[in-house]
């Protein structure tokens, strides 16, 4: 009974929320199946329906090379989805690892982990990731490991406040107390404890990345030209802005829509709810 | 007093030179290396000599041990000097200074802009006793953070632009070439303070003293005015001098969607170049413009929270 009813409950009660998690699953299901969702090739195009407007038939239209653009985007999920996903690994992996370290270690250790931490925060996310792109060289996956770590300070921050609350801990004394080692504290109930903020702001994280990822690769740092991607599809589509505007708009719209959701989903997952 | 000063502007100090360690670290330390990219693609052709590659590395500084390389960058960058662009040969501190002013226009009005969208969501949005207002404009700065910068810029040109005709799509010239990239620019920002400022105003809302200024005759106005913004810039002063910074980052995105000259296109092609020096410079001239934002946020709070610049002892003696 209440099984059946809560998703159309959910629905009435929340319908925003209902809808962004709509939204994140069909990009879910573009990225590792694109072939269910259109018929269309992304890579080679049909020349005779070049620039065609948007139509059932192609519904963001069709690119330059008579290539459907809803194909592409659609396509363009799994390498934008990737990128995103490697991006906020490497900040919560990194930035956790750092957190828990000043966390726990405290001392001299804090200091030094918490001033470096600071210093990423005054420099510009999407200035740093550029500077580790420079470095790095470009690519898909070097511009995701470097918006990963111009993102990790915020993990850092939350995880070693989450460390510093648990520490003190009536249950960690009582493991201490009862003569479980540190490195095991640390396991059962330091990180089941702390994870919940890191999570949310994983997911907040997520949004950030899709669009610094995107923000990159529409600077041209990212996917090399045929390879479909979000922010690259943008930057292809700039040329005919006069003549072909869905070929920016719906590619941006994507992107939007994706952040829009990812940070829906965010607020729900953070309590933040009305 | 002084001693806040003091304190705040050791701070500023050691971000400017944390900023210049870091990216010397990032920049200098991992693999990416624009002499052998010039070299291999540039007039000398595929085919540099070793020879070749050790005089350009030693014109450019790259041959001496690190930490020389990175005292030798330290002292010269105290003297305003990032060394010579890998790509152009020019100054990399001077490419940067001229391209300052046409992007400082945009910035500055960028500010502007995100305050008063911001501000007024926020005010409004929290002083209307409409729900359906109320959620809508509370709604706005969560919606404008999650538009990609690039393409809201694309979607202005081409509305504004193409359709309407009413404004320039690319250019540096003139007040109606800033009016599109400075808009694109606001948004974000604009939204975050106010996220901040809403957030602040609500929770001000439900302080006693917002309560008993209203039973003393207060208008709803003068309440909301007088009494609770002030007391919520002080949240949103912090946030706005932190975000206020990624203004001149931002620019690399507005800069290239309008084609406009300035420090933003300068670090794109500094980056595509991978031309080290250049890139190393705007990082820095980046963490200065946020110390100092900060530091003039510093000097604003004791005007609106004469308790913040009182060291604990001075609180005490009263």
């Amino acid at each position: 009974m209440v099984d059946l009813a809560t998703p159309a409950r959910a629905t009435v009660r929340r319908p925003g929320l209902v809808l962004a998690v709509a939204v994140l699953a069909f990009v879910l299901l573009a990225a590792f199946a694109p072939a269910l969702l259109t018929g269309y090739d992304p890579i080679t195009g049909v020349p005779a329906e070049r620039l065609q407007e948007p139509s059932l038939h192609h519904l963001f239209g069709t690119d330059e090379t008579g290539r459907d653009v809803y194909a592409r985007v659609i396509h363009g999920a799994s390498l934008s989805l990737r990128a995103t996903a490697i991006a906020v690994l490497v900040a919560l992996v990194a930035g956790s690892a750092l957190g828990l370290l000043a966390g726990f270690r405290g001392g001299w250790a804090d200091t030094v982990i918490m001033r470096v931490v600071d210093v990423f925060l005054a420099i510009p996310p999407i200035l740093l990731s550029l500077a580790l792109v420079t470095a790095l060289g470009f690519g898909t996956t070097n511009v995701a490991i470097a918006v990963g770590i111009a993102n990790l300070a915020a993990f850092a921050r939350v995880m070693r406040a989450e460390v510093l609350r648990v520490r003190n801990g009536v249950f960690v004394e009582a493991a201490r107390a009862s003569g479980v080692r540190w490195s095991g504290v640390l396991l059962r109930h330091v990180l089941p404890n702390a994870a919940g903020p890191v999570l949310a702001l994983a997911t907040l994280t997520l949004g950030t990345a899709v669009l610094e990822v995107s923000a990159l690769s529409f600077l041209g740092f990212g996917a090399t030209p045929p390879t479909p991607e979000w922010g690259s599809l943008v930057a292809g589509g700039r040329s005919f802005l006069a003549t072909a505007w869905w070929m920016t708009t719906f590619p941006g719209l994507t992107v939007a829509a994706v952040v829009l959701s990812a940070n829906r989903l965010s607020r729900a997952l953070d309590g933040g709810d009305r | 007093m002084r001693r806040y000063l003091l304190r705040r502007f050791g701070q500023a100090v050691f971000v400017l030179w944390a900023a210049f360690t870091l990216s010397f670290l990032i920049l200098y330390l991992l693999p990416g290396d624009a002499v052998s990219a010039k070299l291999a693609s540039g007039e000398a052709g595929s085919s540099a000599t070793p020879e070749q590659l050790a005089a350009a590395r030693a014109e450019y500084g790259l041959d001496s041990p690190l930490p020389v390389q990175y005292l030798k960058r330290l002292v010269s960058a105290l003297h305003g000097d990032f060394g010579r662009s890998v790509a152009t040969g020019d100054d990399a501190t001077h490419m940067v200074v001229t391209a300052l002013p046409p992007t400082l226009a945009v910035t500055s009005l960028a500010l502007v802009f995100a305050v008063l969208f911001g501000g007024g969501s926020a005010f409004l949005g929290t002083y209307t006793r409409f729900r359906w207002l109320r959620q809508a404009l509370l709604s706005l700065p969560s919606l404008a953070i999650s538009l990609p910068p690039f393409w809201v810029g694309l979607l202005l040109i081409q509305f504004f632009s193409f359709r309407l005709r009413l404004l320039p799509a690319l250019g540096t010239q003139g007040f109606a070439a800033v009016l599109l990239p400075a808009i694109t620019l606001a948004l974000p920002t604009g939204a975050i303070i106010g996220q901040v400022l809403a957030k602040s105003l609500a929770t001000q809302q439900e302080e006693p003293y917002a309560e008993i200024a209203a039973a003393k005759g207060a208008s709803r106005w003068r309440v909301h005015f007088g009494h609770l913004l002030r007391n919520a810039a002080v949240p949103t002063l912090t946030v706005a001098g932190v975000v206020a910074g990624n203004l001149v980052a931002g620019s690399v995105i507005t800069e290239t969607v309008f084609s406009r000259d300035g420090v933003g296109r300068i670090t794109a092609a500094a980056v595509t170049a991978q031309d080290v020096p250049v890139v190393q410079a705007v990082i820095v001239l980046a963490a200065l413009v946020f110390v100092v934002l900060n530091l003039v946020v510093d000097l604003l709070y004791p005007l609106l929270d004469p308790r913040i610049a009182r060291t604990p002892a001075e609180v005490a003696r009263g």
